[in-house]
């Protein structure tokens, strides 16, 4: 175990051999503005008087709501079960009254309400009955089930389910590399998470390997956390486990996934790409701990570490339970008058809050108090120059000059061809913009104009799919009527020679018999056969009718609903956006 | 919250950016033109002073003038300084001593024409300013040939005076001709010369020609080469065209200097004379009508270094400065869109 330290600039590795150093294209080096959080220990945020607790904080299928209004709930207490699929468990946070299930506003774009519960503490914090398992005595479907139920997502901001993560695929997972990077000016969550809780993170980051059968681990932390880098290196000189902890330089975006992995191994994970199928597996070090607690204590994800910064009077880091309000959070912290918006996140890449009223959500690693001093509006923006200061900062090593120009122009074809996919919305190249180009949003409006497109045209195939599929039943039926009916005349013809035969026979053997066997069933239907029929016909008109009418466009689920909201915001925005485009001021 | 004082469209991530702007970076590029202006002024007089300050007035009033028509906002496009870099650069590429309405004239079509007309800034295939210095030679060529002497050089030097009522009356003082002001150019007289069957090392012995090339000329361009440099530190421009060009048309001229030293002037003769320099670090390196690639400011630099050269040698024209600049700017959507770069971990075909 030893620490590596290299400079991007030289390429030469200045304490180790061991790894070598790679960089990843770009990057650009925004005021970092952490040291302000980083002065006081992790604080834990004092109980609020209310909780909200969505059942989508995660990546995946909302958890099934498995309490009512007015149960009582204890702390770690089960409340949202994972659906099939990509999922994850929801907790009570503390023990209280869960008072409404309901939709609320939370922390999403769109700023549409979801399926939450409010929950009003007991002041008890009661903890359910927890237990913690021996992982290496238990099966990997064990612990992921264990970490599926505690409800253990990615606490980067990525919250994608950490089970899913863990299954072992067809490709073999050499490196695990745990991501400390922190790369976003602002938060300091992770990097007062290693600082206080080394131990745990390895804890984690064992388990972890356990898991993917892994060979090494590589802790990744960029070289302006000089206190995070001494305490791994300590939690991690206890381990059995190959594990090595590597100062990166700082750079942003370096802590993205794709951009760590690639300046730890230097193995590079296009876009669409699994990373597993390069034989790499990148977790965050607060999952890593989550990750720990659950297996090991049988413990929940029922709170996290939260920066909060920006416009306040105490920039600090809380732990704080998920679902508190935004508000309470600010306000303990000290947020100054002049505040007048909240960002969750960092600076580049944060996500606007619709309003302060909405929770802590497991993807919370930040909450930024703005005001127009702090993050001043841009000027409008001017034309594209193609000065390329955003391709030489681009990590994706994209055009993204042309990207912005073809999504302006709606050639959203020629977006693609020059891998607009490939981009994951950094913000280095908006940061850098001589013209103030918002380009990030441009490419978001193209992305979405694009997954539009693409379920247009699913929903269409499958349209003409049925209409056709119904069209040659129809015919199909047609058909078979034709046989069916030209069948039955057959044998009525049949019968009714029979019938002439036998008569004849029967007037041969009495032939004082005058009106014998006109009345023959085959021949004559009652009256009230024929009217069943038509009711028949009715009814299988009216089942033809219900399997026609489309059924995806009235019972749409709220996630469906927040989505097709969030797109249709997206366009306004983008279209408001030209709007305040000098260019295009007619 | 702040969805209630701004639009909402105007809050998004990134929050924060460099506080760069077009305008800054225009800014920059004019101030390094200084060094060349103050060496142009040393040893050919203030004369182009009165140029640049004509072509600014021009480029200002034109611009505003087409927004106007285009109904665009003013403020924002006149203080990004482009129209006036445009101005400064046509200023430089024609004879100080030319009549006031050439450079009115050659401003007004590119602002006008190049550069409006086509969609304003940022949507000019062409570099304005060598698209008005082609007009005005093809049009007035006498007047564009009537380069001023280096001082102390002529025979006969103007006071400033008196070159402002030449250039604004076309009136020389008694006595004093046309030829007595002015003189060829050193790739002028060099081509010249050549046609007259002398050989390089007699015509140099010129008293016009300097140490590299002409002489005070080859100063100014050393001028512009140190204001280029000063862009290449502040990373305002690549690398990638001035080293092209000038690497180009260094080799090429090289080859053909060791060839026949006879009849072709040494590479660095060509560095230091006519537009090389001024186009190498200002003209090509304009982002807007040039390649965006790496790889393709490398062709599209080369491809001038060597259309200037034959132009130089070969062509009707002394210098190949604007055609080949002018020729090299068709190529670029060509060139861009057959250098586009392999993208993160698309670099190697995947096993």
């Amino acid at each position: 175990m030893e620490v590596s330290r290299f400079r991007a600039d030289t390429r030469e590795a200045v304490t180790d051999n061991m790894t070598t150093p790679y960089k990843f294209h770009g990057g650009v080096h925004p005021p970092a503005n952490k040291a302000q959080s980083t002065r006081t220990a992790i604080a834990q945020m004092p109980l609020p008087a209310k909780l909200v607790i969505p059942f989508h904080q995660h990546v995946g299928n909302t958890a099934k709501p498995l309490v009512v209004a007015g149960d009582h709930v204890l702390k770690g207490q089960l409340i949202g079960l994972p659906e099939d699929g990509i999922s994850s468990a929801i907790h009570a946070s503390t023990s209280g009254t869960i008072t409404e299930i309901g939709m609320q506003v939370v922390a999403h774009a769109s700023g549409l309400p979801d399926l939450c519960a409010t929950l009003v503490p007991d002041g008890k914090d009661e903890w359910i009955q927890r237990e913690g398992i021996n992982f290496r005595t238990s099966l990997n479907a064990d612990v992921r089930q264990v970490l599926r139920l505690a409800g253990v997502v990615g606490l980067g901001g990525g919250v994608f389910p950490s089970d899913m993560k863990l299954r072992v695929g067809k490709h073999k997972v050499k490196t695990l590399v745990i991501n400390g990077a922190e790369c976003e000016p602002y938060i300091t969550c992770d990097d007062m998470l290693m600082r206080e809780r080394a131990g745990e993170i390895v804890k984690g980051a064992e388990i972890m390997r356990w898991a993917l059968e892994a060979d090494r681990i590589l802790i990744g932390i960029e070289d302006n956390k000089p206190e995070a880098i001494a305490s791994m290196q300590l939690a991690a000189a206890a381990s059995n486990d190959d594990i090595r902890v590597v100062a990166v330089p700082t750079i942003y975006p370096g802590g993205g996934a794709k951009q760590l992995i690639r300046v730890l191994t230097g193995i590079e994970v296009a876009a669409g790409v699994r990373s597993t199928d390069k034989g790499v597996q990148c977790f965050n070090v607060a999952t890593a701990q989550s990750i720990y607690r659950a297996v090991a204590f049988g413990e929940p994800l029922v709170s996290r570490i939260v920066t909060v910064t920006g416009n306040v009077q105490r920039a600090q880091n809380l732990e704080v339970l998920i679902g508190t309000p935004v508000s309470d959070v600010v306000a303990y912290a000290g947020a100054l008058p002049d505040t007048d918006s909240y960002i969750m996140g960092g600076p580049m890449m944060g996500l606007p809050l619709p309003n302060a009223g909405v929770s802590i959500v497991k993807a919370a690693n930040c909450i930024i108090a703005a005001s127009p001093k702090l993050f001043p509006p841009a000027p409008p923006a001017m034309p594209c120059i193609r000065c390329t200061r955003c391709a030489e900062v681009c990590p994706a090593e994209l055009q993204p000059q042309d990207l912005y120009w073809f999504a302006k122009s709606k050639e959203f074809g020629k977006a693609q061809e020059y891998n607009l996919f490939d981009c994951i919305e950094c913000g280095a190249c908006s940061y850098v913009c001589p013209s103030s180009i918002p380009l990030v949003q441009y490419y978001r409006f193209a992305k979405s104009e694009i997954w539009a497109r693409e379920a247009d045209k699913t929903s269409s195939d499958a349209a003409r799919e049925r209409f056709e599929f119904r069209e040659s039943r129809i015919e199909r039926e047609k058909q078979e009527k034709a046989e069916k009916l030209a069948a039955k005349e057959k044998a009525a013809a049949e019968a009714k020679l029979q019938a002439a035969k036998l008569a004849a026979e029967q007037a041969a053997a009495s032939p004082d018999a005058t009106m014998p066997a006109i009345s023959t069933p085959a021949v004559a239907p009652p009256a009230n056969d024929a009217q069943a029929k038509i009711q028949a016909a009715i009814e299988h008109a009216k089942l033809q009718a219900a399997a026609v009418k489309p059924k995806n466009t009235e019972q749409l689920t709220p996630q469906q609903l927040a989505e097709i909201a969030d797109i249709e915001l997206r366009r306004a925005r983008i279209q408001e956006l030209a709007g305040t485009d000098v260019e295009t001021k007619e | 919250m702040r969805k209630h004082s701004h639009p909402i469209s105007a809050f998004f991530s990134p929050f924060i950016s460099k506080s760069d702007s077009v305008s800054a970076i225009m800014l920059k590029v004019i101030l390094a033109l200084i060094p060349g202006i103050a060496l142009y002024v040393w040893y050919f007089g203030p004369a182009i002073l009165v140029s640049i300050t004509l072509a600014s007035i021009t480029a200002l009033a034109t611009e505003a003038a087409m927004l106007k028509l285009r109904n665009r906002p003013i403020a924002p496009f006149l203080k990004d300084n482009s129209a006036l870099l445009t101005a400064w650069l046509l200023a430089l590429s024609i004879p100080p001593l030319a009549p006031w309405w050439l450079i009115v004239v050659g401003t007004a079509f590119c602002i006008a024409v190049a550069k409006h007309l086509y969609g304003g800034l940022g949507n000019n295939p062409f570099n304005p300013a060598m698209i008005g210095y082609a007009v005005l030679i093809v049009s007035f060529p006498v007047q564009m040939t009537q380069w001023i002497s280096p001082q102390g050089m002529g025979g006969f030097e103007l006071s400033f005076m008196q070159q402002l009522q030449y250039i604004f009356s076309g009136i020389l003082p008694d006595g004093i001709k046309l030829d007595a002001i002015t003189m060829a150019t050193p790739l002028d007289t060099l081509k010249t010369q050549l046609h007259l069957a002398h050989p390089v090392s007699e015509i140099l012995t010129q008293p016009i020609f300097g140490q590299l090339a002409g002489h005070g000329s080859e100063m100014v361009a050393g001028g512009f080469m140190i204001g280029g440099l000063y862009l290449l530190a502040t990373r305002i421009i690549s690398w990638h065209l001035p080293v092209a060009y000038l690497g180009t048309l260094f080799a090429i001229a090289g080859i053909f200097h060791l060839v026949d030293p006879a009849h072709y002037v040494e590479p660095l003769f060509h560095w230091f004379s006519g537009a090389a320099m001024l186009g190498a670090f200002f003209i090509l390196t304009d982002p807007i009508s040039s390649p965006t690639t790496h790889k393709g400011k490398l062709i599209f630099a080369a491809g001038a270094g060597l259309i200037t050269y034959l132009i130089r040698v070969y062509g009707a024209f002394p210098d190949g400065m604007a055609f080949s600049t002018l020729l090299m700017n068709i190529c670029v959507p060509l060139i861009d869109a057959y250098t586009q770069p392999k993208v993160f971990g698309k670099k190697e075909k995947q096993a």
